[in-house]
């Protein structure tokens, strides 16, 4: 005969709505894995997804998803040069915060590297990649654009070509695939005013330098786009994304672009070491303080209804004591019910975080290693919350029916 | 089976218990010996704190005696607190307790706690669902079988707790006023009870009371005063103690 299930039988309602309390805790608890999880998948989703082998970046720089990096767009035709490198493409990546339809619209803007490429790797869930070198974008599901609509960013109007779901950047903006100079347009957007004064200024300082007696003819060009000025623009590109050839020596390739004194290069997963150690080290220690805290209240929280379940029946624990049963049967109808309590929450939690859980407006993954675990630890406290009340009955004496 | 059987259900040997140290000292009970045969009912008379209920615990095995020996069933069992048995273990298979509230375990059925106590007792459970109904219908109480204790008169849970003493077939019933919640008729159906089981089924039984009305079911009384044990003057010429108290 189970006692445990015939006692709460006995008390359905006050043990379900602790169940209720615990699950409910246990679903933050749960959660709040599953966002940081969420957190390194939405950082590193676009470095995984782009498919590079290496990262060549502002030297000095951690790389464009630490911090600001800007390297010049031809370095790409250097990566080129270096034995074992298949590909190099250009790769830009910013934030922006516009304002769209009368809302907030807040993306990653990511620029390719056109012709080369056009987006053809990234996995969409409706449209089309880019098909031509200005004015189309790919966008996220999660900016609530809408394939076809058109939107202005700049001095430019921006054609949403195509969709895709779930591709955020590390701070859960949705990305925006642009080709790489449409993506410097939108960065370097300056008003009009601002841009006869930089465009007077340079074919000032084109005047004075030895580049502007030598060569006059660069005067016109200094006054036009700074698109046009290879030698003299700014830096217009976050990264330069290098793709091996099959069977090349990564450490090699790495090693020799290395020693480029302008540059730094780290390979995929360094750049996703960088990111985790950056941008999210910070929320994971905070969230695991935080689910740490929450496993010590769920389990006084356990302990002390386990407790009070007992004191409720000391009486019958004497009583059961003085007609001569084991420990182990009163041990068991405890610690089975601490268990039974530990299991349904975890159940509930989880049942309950499959329909909460999608509705957070960041990621949240909960993976299977992460269940057990949280599994584990809810055996461990259901198993420490009942030791309470293991004492409290063991210590009663069978006397005590008397009283 | 004969009334009462020669071999003694329980004996006990200069008892005694001293609760407290020096100023504060309170002799409970001071040299009580005593002998309940097999089939025999006892009851036990006597005023409040007159050391009745230490009596009844200490041969209980749930409060030891600070002096003397317990020999329940012919096995030495207990001498002074030193105890030469399981004493849970020895609980289980030869003592049946009755109190004056039925202490049924609330979220269990009638015929739960019956079975319960069978398979404390290491009873399969498909043996302890056979037989409990058994003696719920020997006791008059089946077709409460399925009802929780709370939906139960006072008496009915008096014999369901009369019931579950029985379940091991104990040498030894101890009961502690089990009729001092009941009215002065299931009182005496009650003690007719224990009675019945302590003949028919030769466990020895001893009650204690206050109910006098009801003494006449017994085969002995003793009284208890100021710690000590006498044979009662309330005694029927044919209730006369086998053995003499000391």
């Amino acid at each position: 005969m189970n006692l445990a299930t015939k006692d709460i039988r006995h008390n359905l309602g006050r043990f379900v709505l602790t169940t209720i309390g615990i699950g409910l805790l246990l679903m933050i608890v749960m959660g709040m894995g599953g966002i940081y999880k969420g957190l390194i998948h939405e950082a590193t989703l676009l470095v995984n997804t782009v498919g590079a082998d290496l990262w060549v970046v502002q030297g000095s720089t951690r790389g464009p998803f630490a911090e600001l990096s800007r390297i010049s767009a031809n370095l790409e035709d250097r990566v080129r040069a270096v034995p074992g490198v298949a590909s190099a493409r250009r790769f830009v990546s910013y934030t922006v915060q516009r304002e769209v339809r009368g809302r907030k619209l807040r993306l990653v803007v990511t620029g390719l590297a056109w012709p080369e490429d056009r987006g053809d790797w990234i996995p969409l869930v409706a449209g089309r990649p880019l098909r031509q070198a200005h004015y189309e974008m790919i966008a996220d599901r999660s900016l609530g654009l809408a394939l076809g609509e058109r939107v202005k960013l700049g001095k430019e109007v921006y054609e949403v070509v195509g969709l895709t779901k779930g591709l955020v950047g590390g701070g859960g903006d949705g990305l925006g695939f642009f080709t790489a100079s449409d993506a410097a347009a939108i960065q370097f957007d300056v008003p009009a005013e601002a841009t006869r004064l930089e465009r007077a200024a340079r074919q000032a300082r084109l005047a004075v330098s030895d580049l502007g007696r030598v060569q006059p003819l660069l005067r016109n060009r200094a006054g036009g786009p700074a698109s046009g000025l290879p030698a003299l623009a700014r830096p217009q590109v976050s990264a330069v994304l290098v793709r091996l050839q099959p069977g090349a020596n990564t450490s090699v390739a790495l090693a020799t672009i290395a020693t480029w004194p302008d540059v730094s290069v780290y390979t995929t997963h360094q750049q996703i070491d960088m990111l985790i150690a950056g941008m999210v080290d910070k929320a994971r220690r905070q969230l695991g303080l935080f689910r740490v805290l929450l496993i010590i209240i769920s389990t006084i929280i356990m302990a002390l209804i386990i407790y009070t379940l007992t004191l409720d029946k000391i009486h019958d624990i004497a009583m059961l004591k003085l007609i001569g049963a084991r420990n182990g049967v009163i041990v068991g109808l405890i610690l089975q019910q601490a268990l039974l309590m530990g299991a349904l929450g975890y159940g509930l939690a989880y049942w309950i975080g499959t329909f909460a859980f999608p509705q957070f407006p960041r990621r949240v993954v909960i993976e299977m290693p992460d269940l057990l675990l949280l599994a584990g630890v809810v055996l461990a406290i259901s198993v420490l919350s009942s030791l309470l009340g293991i004492w409290k009955a063991m210590s009663v004496e069978p006397n005590k029916v008397l009283s | 089976m004969s009334t009462t059987a020669a071999t003694p259900a329980i004996e006990t040997f200069s008892l005694t218990k001293v609760y407290g140290h020096d100023n504060t000292e309170v002799v409970a009970m001071k040299d009580v010996s005593l002998r309940v045969n097999r089939g025999e009912v006892v009851a036990l008379v006597g005023p409040s704190g007159a050391g009745k209920s230490t009596l009844l615990t200490a041969v209980g095995l749930i409060n030891p005696p600070t002096a003397g020996r317990i020999v329940i069933g012919g096995q030495p069992v207990m001498e002074a607190d030193r105890a030469f048995v399981d004493l849970r273990a020895f609980r289980r298979k030869h003592l049946g307790f009755v109190f004056q509230k039925a202490n049924l375990i609330p979220f269990l059925t009638t015929v739960e706690n019956v079975q319960l106590a069978m398979e404390i007792n290491d009873a399969s459970s498909r043996a302890a669902r056979s037989r409990a109904p058994e003696l719920l219908d020997y006791l008059g109480v089946a077709d409460r079988a399925d009802h929780l204790p709370d939906a139960l008169s006072g008496g009915e849970q008096q014999r369901v707790a009369v019931a579950r003493a029985l379940a091991n077939e104990p040498s030894l019933i101890l009961a502690d006023e089990p009729t001092a919640a009941l009215d002065g008729t299931r009182g005496r159906q009650v003690m007719e009870l224990f009675r019945k089981v302590a003949h028919e089924r030769g466990a020895g039984a001893i009650v204690v009371t206050h109910d006098h009305r009801a003494l006449d079911v017994f085969d002995q009384i003793y009284e208890m005063e100021d710690g000590r044990l006498s044979p009662s003057q309330l005694n029927k010429p044919n209730q006369q103690p086998e053995r003499s108290v000391v």
